[in-house]
This record gives C-alpha cells, structure tokens and sequence, in this order.
C-alpha cells in the first residue's frame, strides 16, 4: 500500500481520494489498500515492493560483487603482497648483511690466528738457526783447540824423541869426559856399549 | 500522510516509487530503497577505489582501513573455512561491505536502510546457502550430503541426528537473513520511538521540553548502540557465512 500513494502522488495528485485503484493498475498486487493509512501491511512484510527490491538488489549488488572482484580485491591483494613482499626482502637483506659482517669477523680472526702461528714459527725458526750456528761455532772452536792438541802433543813427541835420541850421546861424552879425568884415559867402543847397556 | 507519520515508528521503512518501471509484468520501480542499495554501492566501491588509488607501500590512514576490512575478512574466512575456501573471498568480502556500508548509511537520519527489508537480508542469505548447495553438490557430488552425517555417532541415534542436521541446515537461511533484518529493524524502530518522544514532549510547553531531556539522551545512546549493531551484524553475517561456506569446501569436517 506504501508503493500506491508515493505513486499515486506523482501519477495524480488530485485522484487522492481513489488512489488505491490507481495505483492497483500500476502496483499489480494483492495489497490491500483499503482506508487510512498507518500500516495495515506492515511495509517489510509487503510483498508488492519484494520485486522491485529483489529487481535492484541483484543489479547494484552484482555490479558490486563484480568491481570488487575485478578492480579492488586485486589491487587490495596486489599492495599487501607487495608490502610484505617489500618485508620479506628487506628482512633478507639484514640477514645477508649480518652473516656478511659474521664472514668477515670470522676471516678477521682467522687471519689473527694465521699471523699468531707465524709469528711463532718465525721466532722458533730463528732460535732454532741461531742455537744451530752457536753449536757449529763451538764445535769449529772445538776442533781447531783438538788440533792444536794434538800439534802439540806431536811436537812433544818430536822434541821428546830427539831428546832422547841425544841422551845416548851426551852420556858417551860425559861417561867419557869423567873416565878421562878420572882414569886418564877412555875407550869410545867401551863406554858407547856401557852406556847402550844401561839404556 | 505528514503530520501524523511523524512519530509513526514504522514511517521510515515504507518504500516509494522514484521512477515507476515494469518488466515483463513485474513491478521493478525505481524506489527509495534502490536508490540507497545505488549509494550503498556506490560508497562503498568510491571508498574502496579512492582510498587504494595511491597504492602506497606505507598507508595512510584511509587506505589502512581499506587494507584492515580486506584482511579483516580475509583471516575470518581462512580462519573458518581454510585456504580452499579463499575462492569465496570475493563473495564474502562484496557481502561483509554491502551489508556494512548499509547498516551504517541507514543510521542517518531521513535515509532509508536497505538491510531492514526482510526479502533483501532473505535474498543475500539464499545467495549465500545456494552457493554452498550448489559448490557442495559440484565439488563433492553426493558426498555433499556427508554434511548431515556427523562420523562417530552410534547407529540408533543417527536417524534422530541426520534429522536434527537437515533441519538446522533448513534453518540457515531464515535465521541468517531474520537475524540481520530483525537486528535492524528493531534498532530503527527504538530510535524512532525514543527520538518520537522528544518531538512530542518538546511540543508541550516548557515542561515537556525539561522531560524531553531524558529520551534525547537515550536517543544519543542508542544511535551509538546502533553503530555498534550495524557493525556486528555485518560481522555476524559475514562470519556465518565463512562457516556454512566451510561446509561446502569440507563436508565431512564436523
């Protein structure tokens, strides 16, 4: 009943009295219009607006379903993905910085122990060559004093030997030179085989 | 029609011609209340496409609620019905928004809400059963109907059960749609008799206007209340629908 007035009152102001007949002819339905208004039907439950409701609805709500599906759920999507796309790298790159900077703690500290273990090893080395010279050192002093030794034991030798070899000679003189003054007089062959026989 | 339908509760949900139409028969007039399903419709859209337009990768404000309804959804539904029912995403996301944006126009005064007519919360309650009918029967055949067979219930009960299932399915769309409608209807119609009693008692002299005090503030109140419920019901709808819509994609998964 609440279509047939607004109707009627467009339609025809003046046909007030009659309207709901007018608007019958338009309206097509079963609602009854009689009397005053206020509600016999009560306007959701009127069944002679459901067409026209239904009519709109699938029109406004299907073309909404459709831009909605078409043009704003992808771009929606599409700055969502981007953003957390955008997250996601960027969260990768912090963590590529991160073991990069790690990679060149850990190369630092390799490096430190590389030079650690140098340095021993040269300072090893040098004592190592150093004690090796001192010992060749010592042992060319050792053997040049061995030499000397042994020169000088050979020219004892020498000396003693020589030495000796005189002793046989003095002693004839000397055993000779107290025979002379002793007896007068000496036999060289005697004494020489005196002397020889006491040797 | 004027002066004795201005306290009249009911006044606001009667439906006028704007440009009377007819197809084939059927009276598919141009009325107010296709007028606002227009705005509805065209806000709600306008909001979605302006607010995004910028795409920026750091929102603003605007764009973030956008961003927020859209996930908002989004997780109610993965939440509910899995990553096999985030095919139905366009579908719950249009319905959450339309209903949404309509509740929440129809809470200024003098405008018309769409969602207080019974055969519009009706017809977007059928479209959601018919596509969990309909997916279901296509998807999984007649193993469809798995649904009103709950797994590990004793052979005597399940006639009794099978019966229960089949009638709470039966009842999905009426009490998806009437909560909806009723929700709103009632929301308007307290409105209306709140703010109909400031109008009546401002009318009485400057006692009236001293007791009118009272209703004014309730009026405030409820508009806020109705903020609320419009929000909530769009929520509720929209979330019964992510979980009929599980029973289409995972029939058996009681």
């Amino acid at each position: 009943m609440f279509v047939t007035p607004a109707y009627a009152e467009e339609a025809a102001p003046a046909a007030a009295g009659d309207h709901a007949a007018q608007g019958e002819t338009h309206a097509g339905t079963e609602v009854p219009a009689e009397g005053g208004h206020g509600g016999n039907t009560f306007p959701p439950f009127n069944p002679a607006t459901f067409s026209s409701q239904l009519f709109w609805l699938v029109i406004t709500f299907g073309l909404f379903y459709i831009f909605l599906k078409k043009v704003v759920m992808p771009r929606l999507g599409g700055i969502l993905e981007v953003r957390s796309n955008r997250i996601a790298q960027d969260l990768d790159q912090a963590a590529k910085l991160k073991s990069e900077a790690d990679a060149a703690v850990a190369a630092y500290e390799q490096e430190l122990a590389e030079a650690k273990a140098n340095a021993n090893t040269i300072g090893q080395k040098s004592r190592d060559e150093a004690k090796a010279e001192a010992e060749a050192a010592r042992k060319d002093v050792e053997a040049g004093l061995e030499k000397k030794l042994a020169e000088a034991e050979e020219r004892i030798t020498a000396i003693k030997t020589s030495a000796m070899k005189d002793v046989g000679s003095i002693a004839e003189t000397t055993a000779s030179a107290i025979l002379e003054s002793l007896v007068g007089k000496s036999d060289k062959a005697e004494v020489a085989a005196a002397v020889k026989a006491a040797r | 029609m004027a002066a004795a339908d201005k306290v009249d509760p009911i006044h606001q949900f009667h439906i006028n011609n704007i440009v009377p139409l007819n197809i084939g028969g059927y009276d598919v007039s141009f009325t107010n209340s296709a007028l606002f399903m227009v705005v509805t419709v065209v806000l709600a859209s306008g909001f979605l496409l302006l607010t995004t337009s910028g795409r920026a990768l750091i929102p603003t404000r605007l764009q973030s609620v956008s961003e927020m309804s859209y996930e908002f959804v989004a997780s109610m539904l993965r939440d509910s019905a899995g990553s096999h029912g985030m095919k139905f995403f366009p579908l719950v996301f249009s319905l959450f928004m339309f209903v949404l944006t309509a509740n929440l126009l129809g809470l200024f005064p003098y405008f018309f809400t769409v969602t207080t007519h019974i055969i519009i919360t009706f017809a977007l309650a059928a479209l959601v059963i018919g596509t969990v009918i309909i997916y279901g029967f296509y998807k999984h055949g007649f193993g469809f109907l798995k649904l009103f067979v709950p797994s590990g219930v004793p052979g005597i009960l399940l006639p009794l059960v099978v019966a229960i299932e089949v009638i709470s399915f039966l009842s999905r769309p009426i009490s998806l749609s009437v909560r909806l409608f009723a929700n709103m209807l009632a929301g308007h119609i307290t409105l209306k008799v709140f703010a109909g009693f400031v109008v009546t008692l401002t009318s009485m002299g400057a006692v009236g206007i001293a007791g009118a005090v009272l209703p004014l503030i309730m009026t405030v109140a409820i508009t806020a209340l109705e903020v609320l419920v419009a929000f909530l019901q769009a929520y509720v709808f929209a979330v019964l629908t992510c979980m009929y819509l599980n029973d289409a994609v995972h029939p058996g998964g009681h």
